[in-house]
């Protein structure tokens, strides 16, 4: 598959959304809306749940299945109260010292007036720096589109995962076709260009493990499960002491991307 | 013009870009930005003074590649801060930027979280710092560092957003609001602390650090 052919499967019509993982992998899902200082951004879901027997929080970027629910998700381009529920939900999960997982499957935060007014770029990085230092182990999974800031604003983890055949990009192969030649037909070339597949990915150090996939989603499934309850037991946080060297670690992860 | 004479040294001034991902036509991009900019990236960075008060600063550069966000741009910024977390310095950051730089692909992006995390550990040590915003601050650089000092100040009308009102226009296809990410705007919805001219930052900034002297910082 060449790199567009990935970002078309990425994209595809019919491809699970971050809401069918959360009903396969967990159990007990309880829904939690709202950011508390503006509003409820259906782009995200939040909550809790039980993987196995642990207590886990949980927060997806939603695309939604039909036309109805993927217009009422807005395409899972979250506004500002999006992001800001997510990071209500995550102080919670610290609170509580239950492991966040995120489900990252978006084409970007949202571009538009009232993202712009309240304050878009403000939430984006609120949710970096609180997320540097967030004392309980975090675990993002892109499962589809990964666009830029509006994804990782849900992704500064201990560990990214990755579909194999998901993508995640500094920008759309579209808009930097179009910015960088003017010539939005030259997406296949900037989708190469951009170092944007799961293979690309690992071998730059942004990613830790792609999760294989298999025509048949229960597998996938089952896979992720198994992978969550193995390097949750792993990461032990018990102790202070064990939870200082995981924030040590996940800082170190993303000093070390370009360091000189 | 804001640090006071002779007071600055500059940090890691022979940094330069590298094409980190083979990226086409970059190189070339990037030997043009330093003829024209006469800097080897699009951030400086270094310590200085200012009304008597030592601090770190960071300065963006617009001639280069639209002062956009490589590697070694989140690793200067990195840098300062974390000099300035060991030395127990404030940190004054100017920036200027078009948002991450495609060129470099997802390393670009990561320097986002790679930059904010420095600032988070400046700050968790007591440090205070603060942003100037100028014309135009949007993007990647936007949606981390710029919107994370303690105090934020922007320059009278300076464009300061997310996304760039062209792609918003395409996204909504809608006319913007005048004044819509002005500085001036962004003071009225709560984002920046105040809007200062340039001829009164110096004061500004000085005033601010004596402020600050006393504390842990």
């Amino acid at each position: 598959m060449s790199a567009y052919d990935k970002v078309l499967a990425a994209r595809a019509k019919g491809r699970p959304t971050a809401s069918d993982y959360i009903n396969n992998i967990f159990s007990d899902f309880t829904e939690m809306h709202g950011d508390r200082r503006f509003g409820d951004d259906p782009a995200v879901i939040a909550g809790i749940a039980i993987l196995e027997q642990t207590p886990v929080t949980v927060i997806g970027l939603e695309k939604g299945h039909d036309t109805k629910e993927k217009i009422s998700r807005n395409f899972g381009s979250a506004h500002p109260e999006g992001y800001r529920k997510a990071l209500r939900q995550m102080k919670l999960a610290e609170k509580f010292a239950r492991p966040v997982i995120c489900f990252v499957d978006t084409s970007g935060a949202y571009c538009g007036v009232d993202a712009e007014s309240r304050g878009q770029g403000q939430a984006i990085a609120e949710n970096l720096y609180e997320m540097m230092t967030l004392k309980t182990p975090i675990i993002s999974i892109f499962i589809g589109e990964g666009g830029s800031g509006g994804a990782l604003a849900l992704a500064v983890a201990d560990q990214v995962w990755i579909l194999e055949n998901a993508v995640y990009s500094v920008i759309s192969p579209e808009g930097c076709a179009s910015i960088l030649w003017k010539d939005a037909k030259r997406v296949k070339e900037a989708s190469e260009c951009l170092k944007m597949t799961a293979g690309d990915l690992k071998s730059l150090g942004a990613i830790e493990r792609i999760i294989p996939e298999n025509e048949n989603f229960a597998a996938v499934y089952k896979s992720i499960s198994k992978l969550l309850v193995k390097t949750l037991h792993d990461f032990n946080t018990y102790s202070e002491k064990k939870l200082e060297e995981m924030l040590k670690k996940r800082y170190r992860k993303f000093r070390k991307i370009g360091e000189i | 013009m804001i640090a006071d004479k002779k007071s600055f040294t500059e940090h890691d001034a022979k940094l330069t870009a590298v094409n980190i991902i083979s990226f086409p036509e970059y190189d070339e991009k990037i030997e043009k930005a330093r003829k024209e900019s006469r800097e080897c990236e699009a951030v400086i960075t270094g310590v200085c003074k200012i009304g008597g008060y030592p601090c770190a600063v960071f300065v963006m550069e617009p001639r280069f590649i639209m002062g956009s966000m490589g590697s070694i741009v989140g690793e200067k910024i990195t840098r300062v801060f974390e000099y300035a977390t060991k030395k127990h310095l404030p940190v004054i950051g100017y920036t200027v930027s078009g948002g991450a730089r495609m060129q470099e692909g997802i390393i670009s992006l990561l320097q986002m979280a790679k930059v904010s995390g420095a600032v988070k550990n400046h700050s968790d040590a007591g440090n205070l710092y603060l942003t100037v915003l100028t014309n135009p601050t949007t993007g990647g650089v936007t949606a981390s560092f710029a919107m994370l000092g303690d105090i934020i100040i922007a320059e009278p009308n300076a464009l300061i957003g997310f996304a760039g009102p062209r792609v918003i226009e395409q996204t909504i296809r809608q006319k913007l609001p005048a004044n819509f990410q002005r500085a001036e705007y962004l003071l009225k919805t709560g984002f920046i602390d105040d809007i200062v001219g340039r001829r009164e930052q110096k004061a500004y900034l000085a005033r601010v650090l004596k402020i600050h002297s006393g504390g842990r910082s």
